[in-house]
């Protein structure tokens, strides 16, 4: 029999604590909820276990003397290309509890990062470059279903009076929203952060799957309201909040599979804006019991229209998977007025680490395939593309722009912006950055004020930056980056990987 | 459309150029003498690699039929593009375009221009289409099936005349002081990276319009894309193709006036738009919506003639430089005052279009 087990000894992090610099203070052993430092009664310091220790830095930031430092364990295990130490301790874990192994947040596996490969043009001399600070740069967006064409009549002062009517849209400042974080896997301190953010922004967050609280409803002009299969928190009123009602289908971080937000994670705000029982674990089915298929998808589609009157546009949500240009099509015939795609590295509060790691393909190829597949079959007018899942920096959405989204979901950048160390425990509901917890002492570390500012300032900063690279190319507008892959070249890409993202090798 | 296998490879057109254009409006006939001197005053804006001339109302006795100007590199090819107008049309006369001798201009194609009518029995493939649209499949089958056969001019008693040289090399080999019209457009080009060739120079033309542009259109590979899914496939390199067919899309097909296709390349920005009154803030804000795909963004100054006028329109932050002059019944649009002044000294009035502003001068009826 072992001294201790195995997973005692082969956890991912070492606390390092300087003895000079500790005053034994104790603010580690506050701010950590996993219970890493502790006060040891007998030598009468602050002591810590690493085995407890999850890499979330929180103690390392409040540390007031900087005694702290987080790092790697150093013990390695012998190397070996097949069994990296992943595999090694995954069996561990689960020889010790014959379970499936949880994880949060985007996968964090060696797959290409495509955005990495790809480059952006900008004008020398045949063109000017345009000055974002001298010239007026939009970025303004609408998301829905457009028609093929207009129609226009001559009022007698000569000016033009549109004849066609248009089917609704959602209006952006800025290509970008805030992606679906239920209330619930976030509390609701980040809740109204968003909303408040978005509003000042004159952009979207998206409520997940969660419902939304009752006092969130001021914002709904600058909210999308989900509806995924548990159909937690959905009703008239609800459905008639917000802006743009979304059908979740799947998720980047867990294609095929539902969806668990445990019963510690259901208080009674949680509960009362889910319509769930307090304390009881709320769990979404694989699919949507209502929908085996693609006509009854359609019907859903219609069944929520009809529910909201035809005032908002109803996006549908799908994960990244093979055949993804295919089942967009099929959405958007449907009628859905945007098809949401999330790729393989978008986040998650809590999905299975093979599922996250193993299943999907990265958003890239998925946006590119079906951006070319709903022009080549003439109904890409239909529907706008949101693309989401791994959305890093204002490059990647100008990159997803130019291989034809309309706009980009962004979910762990916002919550890096609050303070999120990736440290990917949200499941535990133990967040120490009080993110991913409904634990009051915790979420309280989150000041809606501050979030919502540090919201706004990183979507500030990335429209700036989004304004200098557009200007950079020689344009002034947005409409004219999106699909515009000719202002893309790929670096070290193969043939094969260039013709789906339909680009070509720099130096062409 | 189906967009063709590995269609984002292309590579594109970069050009400066100048652009000449004066219209009667009451019809009344202008020497060519006049588009050539004034291309001949901006010979600097080009490089020798492209030069061309738009005229309209120049073939006055076969005005009802379209006039077929093709271009071929050898007399096979050219009898072989005879052969697909003749599946197609009825040929009333045709004969070689008359040229002469030029030291400027190496190796010229053969030029030849034919006047035609529609077959009453049309062939098999063509009787669903419209009678332009049955024009338009005639042009693509010989330009894009046949080889080194080129139609470069396909309106109604209009004309293009166009290849590799300077303009004024161009006007000499085609002989254009002998002529007379009431719209003429000229185009010098400074081509960057396109071989010279003869079909690339301007004008482009298609039907009754004809288009020469200055500039590079940076939206150029969305525009594209937006016209294959609209059936139009680019395949000559040069940007002034997408204006060419994004004018036939929004005029004759979507039915937008002149005023709006203009408005859908150049359109107000966002916050002029919020100041408008809510009627054209709406029509507005639609047509950036929809035709937002096939705003032309970048720097251009563009001229357009078709058989009912001419018009200049610049991009929205005016990157080119347009001028505009009348002198009585005439109106100058110019890549420079110098051009106009040139050929016509004295002027009423002479100002710079503002920025996205089209200047839209339609023929007396």
């Amino acid at each position: 029999m072992l001294f201790q087990p195995i997973n005692r000894n082969y956890h991912d992090f070492s606390i390092v604590r300087d003895k000079d610099l500790c005053i034994n203070c104790k603010v580690c052993i506050r701010q950590c909820s996993y219970e890493a430092h502790f006060w040891d009664e007998s030598r009468q310091k602050v002591m810590h276990d690493n085995a407890k220790c999850v890499g979330c830095h929180r103690c390392e930031a409040f540390c007031p003397t900087s005694a702290l430092l987080i790092q790697k364990k150093r013990s390695d295990f012998r190397d070996n290309a097949l069994w990296r130490p992943e595999f090694i301790k995954y069996i561990y874990k689960q020889a010790d509890s014959g379970g499936v192994l949880l994880t949060g947040m985007g996968s964090p596996v060696n797959i290409p990062v495509y955005w990495d490969k790809l480059l952006l043009d900008a004008s020398q001399v045949t063109n000017p470059s345009i000055d974002p600070l001298r010239e007026p740069m939009e970025l303004k967006t609408f998301l829905g279903a457009k028609p093929v064409k207009l129609e226009f009549s001559k009022t007698k002062d000569g000016s033009p009076k549109l004849k066609t009517r248009l089917t609704p849209n959602i209006e952006l400042n800025y290509p970008l929203m805030f992606s679906a974080m239920s209330f619930g896997s976030i509390n609701f301190n980040l809740h109204i952060a968003m909303a408040r953010a978005a509003t000042e922004l004159g952009i979207c967050y998206n409520t997940g799957e969660g419902g939304l609280h009752k006092t969130l409803y001021q914002y709904g002009k600058n909210t999308i309201v989900q509806v995924a299969s548990g159909r937690f928190g959905v009703h008239r009123d609800y459905l008639n909040a917000g802006a743009g009602i979304e059908i979740k289908v799947g998720q980047g971080a867990k294609p095929g599979i539902g969806g668990h937000l445990p019963g510690e994670k259901i208080n009674a705000m949680v509960s009362e804006t889910r319509m769930v029982p307090l304390g009881s674990d709320a769990i979404s089915p694989a699919p949507h019991h209502d929908i085996y298929s693609i006509e009854d998808l359609h019907q859903l589609i219609f069944a929520l229209k009809e529910a909201s009157e035809y005032r908002v546009p109803v996006s549908v949500k799908i994960a990244a998977v093979h055949n993804v240009a295919a089942i967009a099509s099929g959405i958007v015939r449907a009628g859905a007025d945007i098809v949401a795609i999330d790729g393989m590295r978008g986040g998650t509060g809590a999905a299975p680490g093979m599922i996250r790691d193993n299943v999907g393909i990265p958003i890239e190829l998925a946006l590119a395939q079906v951006d070319q597949r709903l022009r080549d079959e003439g109904i890409r007018n239909r529907a706008s593309i949101v693309a989401a899942g791994g959305i890093r920096c204002s490059a990647d959405v100008v990159k997803a722009i130019a291989l034809g989204a309309d706009a980009c979901y962004f979910a762990t950048a916002a919550l890096l912006a609050v303070g999120c160390t990736l440290c990917a425990k949200c499941y535990t509901g133990k967040c120490p950055w009080g993110i991913a917890t409904n634990d009051a002492k915790l979420a309280k570390r989150q000041n809606p004020d501050v979030a919502a500012k540090k919201l706004v300032n990183l979507v500030h900063a990335w429209g700036h930056e989004i304004e200098e690279m557009l200007g950079g190319m020689g344009l002034n507008s947005i409409e004219s980056l999106r699909g515009n892959r000719d202002k893309l070249r790929a670096v070290g890409l193969s043939d094969t990987e260039m013709d789906i993202l339909g680009v070509k090798h720099a130096g062409r | 459309m189906k967009a063709p296998d590995r269609y984002y490879d292309f590579q594109k057109d970069i050009s400066g150029c100048g652009v000449f254009g004066v219209i009667h409006k009451n019809r009344g006939l202008i020497p060519g003498d006049i588009p050539i001197r004034a291309m001949t005053c901006m010979h600097d804006r080009g490089n020798g690699l492209g030069g061309g001339f738009a005229a309209y109302g120049i073939y006055p006795d076969l005005a009802d039929k379209y006039a077929f100007h093709l271009m071929c590199d050898t007399q096979a090819a050219l009898e072989s593009a005879e052969h697909v107008l003749k599946h197609y049309f009825t040929v009333h006369e045709s004969h070689p375009i008359p040229t002469r001798k030029v030291l400027a201009i190496k190796n010229p194609p053969l030029v030849w221009r034919y006047f035609l009518s529609i077959k009453k029995d049309r062939p098999q493939e063509g009787r669903e289409l419209g009678e332009q649209d049955y024009v338009v499949s005639a042009v693509m089958h010989i330009n894009h099936k046949i080889p080194g056969a080129f139609v470069f001019s396909s309106g109604k008693n209009m004309g293009a005349f166009k290849g590799v040289g300077f303009p004024e090399d161009i006007a000499d080999f085609f002989r254009l002081e002998e002529y007379s019209a009431y719209i003429w457009t000229g185009h010098n080009r400074f081509p960057t990276n396109t071989p010279g060739w003869w079909g690339g120079a301007h004008p482009f033309t298609l039907l009754d319009w004809s288009i020469v542009h200055n500039g590079e259109i940076s939206s150029y590979g969305i525009n594209r894309r937006y016209l294959c899914e609209h059936d139009y496939l680019c395949t000559l390199m040069t940007d002034t193709e997408v204006v060419a067919y994004e004018l036939d899309l929004l005029i004759r097909k979507h039915g937008l006036s002149k005023e709006m296709a203009c408005k859908v390349f150049a359109p107000p920005f966002w916050d002029e738009i919020a100041r408008m009154p809510k009627q054209e803030k709406e029509a507005y804000t639609a047509l950036r919506m929809v035709y937002g795909s096939a705003m032309l963004n970048g720097p251009f100054a563009i001229l357009v003639a078709d058989s009912t006028g001419l018009f200049g329109l610049n991009d929205r932050i005016k990157l080119r430089p347009l001028i505009v002059a009348e002198k009585d019944d005439m109106v100058f649009m110019s890549s420079e005052e110098s051009s106009i002044r040139e050929v016509q000294p004295e002027l009423d009035r002479v100002w710079m279009p503002k920025a996205g502003e089209p200047v839209i001068v339609h023929l007396e009826a």
